[in-house]
């Protein structure tokens, strides 16, 4: 039922978010750099900063969205390939500081020099490179996740046992990160940037370019998921998610198909979390702590899941609350505020605003005119 | 080391050298009391290591009451010359001067300077004191005497020894002076065979590291079947050592363990016998340690006398707490939501986040102390083990209360209706039971479970808000491990990831360890998605 | 041994010696069944008789502890193989509850079952093209559906869904056709509907039906199978089995 009321109106919606995500693109950037301060379309940097840190989070929702919303798989480890693709990214951005590190050292980062390592570790190598960092953004998580889905889909270890494995991955890597041998600065993580491909990372203008990347990085992730499930694709993955054992019985390798969206949506979290490290100027293991993947499901479930659209509108919906509630005097609120979110969703939102929208707007359309569903029903049918 | 060395003053040196000679020629007066020993303790004076050492060995015979005092200060340098008057005084340990001649109060002067030692000398130090407490009237004392003599084995405490043993009555005194006698025979060079054998065979007897160690300091002059003897003394040793290691990694964790089924043991009933995956499950354990908190202020403000009361109270209250919140949880979100578990999983985080502010609210967010009672404090030994009784009790308390559980679910009628509920809630529900009522009271049932592992953790756990959030998720690998819906399964399971997990820590650390097993676990599941003892048949696959 | 060898041979799907059993009852106990090229087979019997489990047993789902199943004169040794492969040999289930997707229209229902490459990227690369639409239409005509093509699946009724199911294993094309009580709910009409489709199938498909419809069984008019307590009780025309006195005494009464 989700799926019909969407699909009759589904290509208009992801058309205009696409075209409002071009112009919030392209407008906010140049606001920023060329009107004056004074001015009442002004965006000021700080803003900027805020919306790209949000942007980021829209792309962790709707990847978390491309497999709990259409495959069915409840992940509540997607926080570790945000986090992954964030320290990869933050790797590159500290062998970009150089010697201008409090230590000064040609190589190691302040935090080994500090911990009196000699050399490199192994696996820093390379990360001085942009385009290998590139590569490792979306490889890293999306082979983390195609390992981990290799063994849990083959096993058939699907649900809340699904749910809780992902969340106790998460669980690990955090105590992992937090560990100064680790390699990865321990509790500090990595921080203090100085320049993101020869440009100065605080400077306005890196910030709105990094801006621009972001919401282009969001407009490609969503035509590529919105590609996936409007292919026949996403109908199996549909199919999955809604009887699982009855697609198998069709003769579809159902792990495969679970497998595949599953390292794709990681990447993306990985791309989103390589995004946010320069805009918010720091990567530290708790973006690995459980609670901030569950965060990131109910954004989706605020949204509406199996929409994309949605998700994307709940991540930015959720997260502005939260700046709205924790830096007034509503901050000790907001924990009831999210605890209350994840309540009334689930029990009187299970499709989302988008849904209860979309329920609404058909019940409109009901009463005026019966013959517009029909056209759209026409409409999906190709 | 001799004084030559010392340029400054060379002269004077063999002056006092002479007097020394003489003085131990003649003899002093043993065991006389309240002796002026400004002779033996000018020699401090000299600043030199060899001066000292001589020093030491006077007024340990010189049998001077203040001699330990001046001693025990020498080893910890306190112990000044005062430079203008070349006299002697030493400090105690809070700092008060005492002149050395006499060991009488003194005003500090105003420029001292410490008498300088080397290791050498911290060994005299602890031969000396050690003899001169051997015939102290405490046994404890003596013990303590012996031991110091065992460490250094000093040749020159044997004489001392020896004469000890002879009047020495207490048994376990006795023994402690024979090993220390034996110590020092294996370690010097004159030592007869027949001494050598009989000190292994005493100190085979000790069968601790420290014996060990003295039999790896066999003299080198003893000849090989000697050695040998020695060798496997240091085995059995050492096989023994690593026996009790076994044996305290098994206590670890089997107390970790005890912790683990605590957390979880709730959990084996709202999820493993209802299916409902509950977040806020540690909550109600936070809750539960608060429960404690509470009731021990209670006491503290309106019956101090009765404070070793609180913990007995605070399990009946802990158990209605928790039981309450958790029905209300069931009443007003879980019911809505039976057959969704994952939507179940996202309310419950929910409820989990708002429980958490709520007591941060009212408690605030720093740690709250519970005191632990009494009896629950200290530890006793068992076989070379230190067994603390708060962990004790714990490993009592938690097999108490999972027995309890098993005979709520087999042998009380709210067991049965929950059982028969779980497993065919239509027939349940046609034969009478009043489903919705059975629901609320199992959900209630396992929260209670929770707030009464609340209890028993709030002993050993900081109570704070965050208290539940670090045992969720370990608590969720416990329940999956042993088998969904088997109680015996999370026994073993919670067990069993305990000792895994302390036999992993000294190899790998802590937090290695710990992500060792979360990744063992999430293999395992893998393997066995249904857990160590998992339900068979066509009922499970629903 | 000659004598199994032909039978194997000559047998599409070949059961012998199978048993299973869920914690130590058997649901299955030392059954024999052999399926020809082309045949139709009802298989009728009491509840608990393992005519389920057999099926399951069959197509994967279930794992027997003893015996050999057969398929394609001894081909494939469908022990070995998961649900997955065993449909892409061409072994089609219709379940007892009808399971179809819900969410899914009734066209993409037979889309997801039709024939063809069944990997992630096929579909992620594969365009809808003509023929499969024409397909699609050929089934739902044939199903009685052709109406009802863009409604989710969820909104049709129980009758209906058990022809979707049917128009399902048509597009799936499988060798043979295990349908699981395909008229329970049904009216009379519908019966009647339903027998002479599984008859025209099963001019090109061997069918194996299991149903309790006596009135059913006889309008298929094929060989019928009675199990009882997980084994043959007994094999033949419908006049046989319903003539056999152990069959009337633990099954059709009297």
């Amino acid at each position: 039922m989700i799926t019909k009321a969407f699909f009759s109106r589904f290509d208009r919606l992801a058309f205009w978010f696409v075209i409002v995500m071009i112009a919030i693109a392209i407008f906010v950037p140049l606001s920023n750099l060329l009107l004056p301060t004074t001015s009442v379309f002004h965006v000021p940097t700080y803003l900027v900063a805020l919306m790209g840190k949000y942007l980021c989070y829209a792309i962790l929702a709707i990847s978390l969205d491309l497999v709990w919303g259409y495959c069915g798989i409840l992940s509540l480890g997607h926080g570790a390939f945000f986090a992954l693709g964030g320290y990869a990214m933050g790797m590159y951005l500290m062998r970009q500081i150089g010697t201008r590190g409090v230590y000064s050292h040609p190589i190691l980062p302040d935090f080994m020099v500090f911990l009196n390592w000699k050399e490199l570790p192994w696996f820093w190598h390379g990360f001085d490179m942009f385009w290998f960092t590139a590569v490792m953004i979306l490889l890293v998580p999306g082979l983390l996740a195609f390992t981990f889905g290799w063994f849990a889909f083959r096993s058939r270890v699907t649900g809340v046992y699904l749910s809780i494995i992902t969340q106790a991955m998460t669980y690990a890597l955090l105590l992992a990160f937090f560990r100064n041998d680790m390699g990865f600065g321990g509790n500090n993580g990595l921080t203090d940037f100085k320049e993101i491909l020869g440009f100065n990372i605080q400077a306005q203008g890196t910030r709105a370019a990094l801006f621009f990347l972001t919401a282009l990085s969001l407009i490609i992730v969503f035509v590529i998921s919105r590609w996936m499930v409007s292919t026949a694709y996403g109908k199996v993955l549909i199919a999955v998610r809604d009887a699982e054992s009855r697609t198998r019985f069709l003769g579809y390798r159902v792990e495969h198909f679970k497998l595949l969206v599953f390292t794709v949506s990681a990447a993306m979290a990985g791309l989103a979390g390589a995004l946010y490290v320069p805009q918010v100027g720091i990567i530290n293991p708790s973006e690995f702590s459980p609670a901030n993947s569950i965060e990131a499901v109910i954004w989706v479930a605020v949204g509406g899941r199996g929409t994309l659209v949605g998700a994307a509108i709940g991540a930015v919906a959720v997260n502005f609350l939260k700046s709205v509630f924790t830096t007034g005097a509503l901050a000790p609120y907001w924990l009831f505020a999210l605890g209350g979110l994840f309540v009334v969703v689930t029990l009187l939102l299970p499709r989302g605003i988008l849904g209860a929208f979309n329920d609404l707007l058909a019940k409109i359309r009901n009463r005026k005119n019966e013959s517009s569903g029909v056209s759209g029903k026409l409409q999906a049918a190709e | 080391m001799w004084p030559f060395l010392n340029v400054q003053g060379k002269m004077r040196h063999f002056a006092f050298m002479l007097i020394t000679l003489v003085t131990i020629c003649i003899g002093l007066p043993v065991g006389a009391a309240a002796a002026d020993i400004s002779k033996q303790v000018s020699r401090f004076a000299e600043d030199s290591f060899s001066e000292t050492r001589l020093a030491i060995e006077e007024i340990t015979i010189s049998g001077a009451d203040h001699a330990a005092d001046i001693l025990d200060a020498l080893g910890s340098s306190r112990v000044f010359v005062d430079p203008a008057t070349k006299l002697v005084y030493y400090k105690s340990a809070d700092g008060k001067t005492f002149l050395a001649a006499t060991g009488t109060p003194a005003t500090t002067p105003d420029k001292l300077d410490s008498v300088r030692i080397n290791n050498r000398i911290r060994g005299d130090v602890l031969a000396a004191v050690g003899s001169l407490t051997l015939r102290a009237s405490d046994p404890i004392r003596r013990i303590s005497a012996a031991e110091s003599i065992f460490k250094t084995r000093d040749e020159g405490s044997l004489e001392a020894l020896e004469g000890a043993m002879k009047v020495e009555k207490d048994a376990k005194v006795a023994t402690k002076f024979a090993e220390a006698r034996a110590a020092i025979l294996l370690a010097r060079e004159s030592s007869s065979r027949q001494d050598r054998i009989a000190a292994i065979e005493t100190l085979a007897a000790r069968r601790d590291p420290a014996a060990a160690a003295v039999l790896r300091g066999v003299h080198a002059s003893a000849d090989s079947e000697i050695k040998m003897m020695a060798n496997t003394a240091i085995l059995r040793i050492e096989e023994r050592q690593q026996l009790i290691g076994y044996v305290q990694n098994v206590w670890y964790g089997l107390s970790l363990g005890s912790v683990l089924l605590l957390a979880a043991i709730g959990l084996a009933i709202t999820f493993g016998v209802m299916g409902v995956i509950n977040m806020a499950h540690g909550e109600m354990v936070m809750i539960g340690a608060y429960t404690t908190f509470v009731v021990q202020e209670v006491f503290r403000a309106y019956a101090p006398a009765y404070l070793g009361w609180s913990l007995p109270i605070a399990l009946p209250m802990a158990f209605i707490v928790t039981g309450l919140v958790g029905i209300a949880i069931e009443r007003g979100v879980i019911r809505f939501l039976y057959g969704r578990p994952l939507e179940t999983l996202l309310a419950t985080w929910g409820v989990s986040l708002i429980l958490q502010q709520a007591v941060r609210t009212i408690f605030g967010p720093t740690n709250r102390e519970v005191t632990a009672p009494g009896y629950m404090s200290g530890a006793f030994d068992l076989m070379g083990l230190s067994i603390t009784w708060g962990r004790m009790w714990i490993i009592f308390f938690t097999l108490a209360l999972f027995a309890t559980l098993l005979i709520a679910l087999k042998a009380t009628p709210l067991g049965l209706q929950m059982r028969a509920v779980t497993q065919n809630r239509r027939m349940a529900s046609s034969m009478g039971i009043r489903t919705p009522f059975v629901d609320a009271m199992t959900f209630g049932f396992g929260s209670g479970l929770a707030g009464l592992a609340g209890v028993a953790l709030s002993q050993i756990d900081n109570v704070s808000p965050n208290l539940g959030q670090t045992y969720i998720i370990d608590s969720f690998m416990v329940v999956v491990f042993g088998g969904v819906g088997n109680l015996w399964g999370t026994l073993v399971s919670a067990f069993a990831l305990g000792v895994a997990n302390k036999f992993l820590e000294p190899v790998a650390g802590a937090v290695l360890a710990k992500i060792f097993i979360l990744v063992l676990l999430i293999l395992f599941i893998q393997k066995r998605p249904r857990g160590l003892f998992a339900l068979k048949g066509r009922a499970v696959e629903a | 041994m000659t004598n199994k060898e032909s039978l194997v041979t000559q047998a599409l799907l070949y059961l012998d010696g199978v048993s299973v059993s869920f914690d130590g009852y058997r649901a299955i106990n030392n059954l024999s069944l052999y399926l020809a090229k082309g045949e139709m087979r009802a298989v009728i019997g009491p509840n608990g008789a393992g005519k389920t489990t057999m099926m399951d047993i069959v197509t994967g789902k279930t794992r027997p502890d003893t015996g050999d199943i057969l398929f394609d004169s001894g081909r494939h040794d469908l022990t070995q193989l998961d649900e997955t492969a065993i449909a892409e040999l061409g072994i089609g289930r219709k379940f007892q509850k009808p399971t179809v997707f819900e969410m899914h229209s009734v066209a993409d229902n037979i889309l997801l079952a039709l024939k063809g490459p069944r990997s992630p990227f096929a579909s992620l690369f594969g365009w809808r093209n003509n023929v499969e639409r024409e397909k699609i239409d050929a089934i739902l005509e044939t199903c009685g559906l052709a109406a009802l093509r863009e409604r989710p699946a969820g909104e049709i009724s129980h009758g209906q869904k058990q022809w979707l199911e049917i128009g399902m294993l048509l597009a799936q094309d499988p060798a043979i056709l295990l349908v699981d009580e395909p008229v329970a709910g049904m009216t009379d009409a519908e019966t009647v509907q339903t027998a002479d489709l599984l008859r025209e199938i099963n001019k090109t498909h061997s069918v194996v039906v299991v149903e309790h419809d006596m009135a059913f069984v006889k309008a298929l008019d094929c060989k019928v199978t009675c199990l009882h307590e997980g084994s043959v009780l007994a094999e033949g025309t419908l006049d046989q089995v319903a003539g056999d006195q152990r069959v009337i005494e633990v099954y059709l009464g009297r």
